[in-house]
């Protein structure tokens, strides 16, 4: 293991960069030392695939969903718009 | 399998279509594919379930009488969002509880605690002193469970608004960037700013959550 270069990039800032990179807004440089440390460093690999199972985890939480009456009172109001404009067969 | 492969699904230009010409069936088709995304789109916008269940009839009376001018120009999907947002905020503004949607609270946590890193003078100042662990092996059947599910949504519930908002818009409901810009009129860095600090949280939540108890 070898002392890092000065301008390497540490696992500390590259943990501030990551919804840059994986939105793929990081300028070229930049990137370049982002993965340059992602190559050489398994933390902060493990830390991207933490983040990336969060945004999969984050798209499967359950929608709540209307109560009953709510349902109703939508349905009433879409019979009213319907009648109001002249739509259908009365 | 079931019944769903076999049924063709109409698409939203059909179902507006049919929506003109005043079928019940295509409103409620419309209401079961989008009242979930606009509940929770409204929940990020306001503060309680009434209210937001209150915006969604809203919106859906405003979908109604602006049908007619619907021209496809953006997706359905977004043009209903829009009625929903602005509905959401000027209930919300009506309330002095309008969200300052562009305003980036100054001095947010980190992404990582800072004591999970090497200081100085260590020669790896700045580098993993607690690394994350890996959780490729936590069996799939424990990370989408009700439980980890209800861990995330909690995680999201706790956040401020702006960032929930962003986070829901972004990684449940899947539009662009583009999209979320302009419905909450910030800017792209903005944008991206309260995506990393929501998804930071949530990340680390969601750890807590995962290696408690292990």
């Amino acid at each position: 293991m070898n002392i890092p270069a000065a301008d390497e990039m540490s696992c500390q800032e590259l943990v501030e960069l990551v919804t840059d990179y994986l939105e793929d807004a990081l300028a070229a440089p930049v990137r370049g030392r982002f993965e340059a440390h992602l190559h050489r460093c398994e933390g902060c690999r493990t830390y991207i695939e933490q983040v990336r199972t969060t945004i999969r985890l984050t798209g499967e939480v359950e929608p709540a969903s209307l109560s009953p009456e709510a349902c109703e009172t939508l349905l009433r109001a879409f019979r009213t718009w319907k009648v109001e404009g002249g739509r259908g067969t009365p | 399998m079931n019944d769903t492969v076999a049924t063709a699904v109409e698409s939203d230009v059909d179902l507006v279509a049919a929506l003109r010409r005043g079928e019940e069936r295509a409103f409620l088709q419309l209401v079961g594919r989008y009242q979930p995304s606009m509940l929770r789109l409204s929940m990020t916008l306001v503060r309680s379930q009434a209210v937001a269940e209150e915006v969604v009839q809203e919106a859906w009376l405003g979908v109604l009488q602006g049908i007619d001018r619907f021209e496809g120009r953006s997706s359905l999907k977004t043009w209903i969002f829009r009625i929903v947002t602005n509905i959401a905020i000027s209930k919300a503004e009506r309330e002095r509880r309008s969200v300052p949607f562009s305003s980036l609270d100054a001095g947010d946590r980190p992404a990582v605690d800072p004591t999970r890193f090497r200081k100085p003078p260590d020669p790896y100042s700045g580098g993993w002193l607690f690394a994350p662990r890996d959780w490729s092996a936590v069996p799939e059947d424990r990370l989408l469970s009700r439980e980890t599910l209800r861990c995330v949504a909690a995680a999201i519930g706790a956040l401020p608004p702006n960032q929930r908002a962003v986070v829901t818009l972004h990684d449940v409901e899947g539009l662009t960037s583009e999209e979320i810009c302009s419905l909450l009129s910030i800017s792209q860095t903005n944008q991206r700013v309260l995506l990393h600090r929501a998804r930071s949280r949530v990340r680390a939540a969601l750890e807590r959550y995962l290696e408690s108890g292990q």
